[in-house]
């Protein structure tokens, strides 16, 4: 005789309870989470974002953020203003730093949205940070980051991430090694165009002493995630030229 | 081990050596390549796979019974993402760090085939209790072998243990650096970790002769 779990009857019924409850779980525990993982996503912005105005617990080679305790009262206490740039319009907006850059550069590709632009502006010590956040691709998935400029658009910290990008390879993007290269580095070459900074492999400077050759050195087998950030600070700080063309006169 | 009877130390014990899953049956090496340039990924995803077949090891053997034969692979990969999406969610929301660390790893674990594997092999004809020493005993011999490559990958490609310089400075050229010593950067690529795994069963072999097989079956694994 034939066995009840073989019956084809058996088995439609068996997958559609499976996916029921398995659906359910799934969506229960999804929206279970959600504010938590959120407020987890907004808190790790933060930290990002005042790592590369300087605000850090680095010591001479190891890399932390700021404790998350604080996190929320260092970043009232650093970012002084936060702005929406679109086109000609900048307007002041205190949840700047959360805009979803992934949905802009969806948006941006219709013929009528102006992309907007997220700037913030930092102070510590008397300087003033200009904070840029930008997002491109990588090797496998998404790349993004956040980097300080002063007014001339000379980098006074980055900080990368990524998504998915090889481990010991493209991951690297977020370890110091990598990261401390941009700082001081020029957006500008000798004749005032705006070449961005090339993550680059033919570079004869790997302690990157010159800060003014618009190259960082890239990291070894990690070609395509380096390729990724050199072409995200390219297209997405330029967009920022207008605003510091602007800010100098 | 006055806790396990023979039987079921052997289901721990086995995988380890004479019946890894790595060396031995060759699954795995899909995840054993991709993730072992550094051995704090390979440990990470050790654990997540130990979690995972545990787990799932018990969940599928509980269900033996009831599931549909036609569907069984099906049920079985259910089984396995569910419990991966389920992870990723609890470790997104509680240790936010930890699961940045993991990204890619815990998607990974679905595409593992010692998971399906054992399931099919094991979980479905055997008890929970036996299933879930099985499915800790394979996940502790694929960890064993990732740490193994994972160790050596770093080590002589990039001069670090846990990303500690335990070499020297590469660059300001201290330690064995000094000594004309340089990074052998393709250790940091897929292929080496092949070769490390090639060296391992070669030794694992050469110290038992009984794992020498007469004729070489194939084994298919992506």
């Amino acid at each position: 005789m034939e066995k009840t779990t073989d019956k084809n009857s058996y088995t439609l019924l068996f997958a559609i309870g499976m996916v029921v409850v398995v659906g359910s779980i799934l969506a229960f525990a999804a929206s279970g989470f959600k504010d938590k993982i959120d407020e987890n996503k907004r808190i790790e912005k933060q930290l990002n974002i005042l790592y590369a105005m300087g605000v850090n617990e680095n010591e001479e080679s190891s890399m932390s953020f700021v404790s998350k305790d604080i996190v929320e009262d260092e970043f009232k206490k650093y970012i002084t203003k936060q702005f929406i740039i679109q086109g000609d319009k900048i307007s002041e907006d205190n949840n700047a730093y959360l805009l979803d850059l992934k949905k802009e550069h969806a948006l941006a590709k219709g013929p009528s949205h102006v992309r907007r632009l997220p700037l913030l502006i930092g102070e510590k010590d008397g300087i003033k940070y200009y904070i840029a956040p930008i997002r491109g691709k990588g090797l496998w998935d998404a790349i993004w980051g956040y980097v300080a400029l002063d007014e001339n658009m000379v980098v006074l910290g980055a900080f990368f991430d990524h998504k998915g990008e090889t481990p010991g390879l493209g991951a690297n993007i977020n370890q110091r090694f990598f990261m401390d290269d941009f700082i001081g580095e020029y957006l500008f070459d000798e004749s005032n165009n705006f070449k961005g900074i090339n993550v680059s492999k033919s570079n004869a400077d790997p302690k990157n002493m010159d800060k003014k050759d618009n190259e960082v050195d890239a990291i070894a087998g990690a070609t395509i995630t380096g390729d990724g950030v050199s072409a995200m600070i390219k297209s997405e700080l330029r967009l920022y030229l207008p605003y510091f063309e602007n800010l100098k006169n | 081990m006055g806790l396990l009877s023979k039987k079921d130390a052997r289901l721990i014990l086995d995988p380890l050596a004479d019946n890894n899953p790595i060396t031995i049956q060759v699954l795995g090496i899909c995840s054993a390549l991709a993730i072992t340039a550094e051995l704090e990924a390979s440990i990470v995803m050790s654990i997540s796979v130990l979690f995972v077949l545990g787990v799932g090891n018990v969940i599928i053997s509980l269900m033996r019974n009831i599931i549909p034969s036609k569907i069984r692979i099906i049920v079985q990969l259910i089984v396995v993402a569910t419990l991966v999406i389920i992870v990723d969610l609890v470790l997104k929301a509680y240790a936010y760090e930890l699961s940045k660390t993991l990204s890619v790893f815990v998607g990974l674990i679905i595409t593992n085939c010692i998971i399906m594997g054992r399931f099919e092999a094991f979980a479905l004809a055997n008890k929970p209790w036996p299933s879930f020493l099985d499915g800790i005993g394979n996940a502790l011999g694929y960890g064993l072998i990732l740490v193994i490559i994972g160790f050596f990958r770093e080590l002589l490609g990039s001069g670090t243990l846990l990303g500690f310089k335990v070499l020297g400075d590469p660059i300001e050229k201290t330690g064995v650096y000094a000594l004309g010593y340089e990074n052998n950067g393709f250790m940091l690529l897929s292929p080496m970790a092949l070769i490390v795994v090639g060296i391992i069963i070669w030794i694992q072999r050469s110290r038992n002769k009984d794992l020498l097989e007469d004729e070489l079956v194939g084994h298919c694994d992506i």
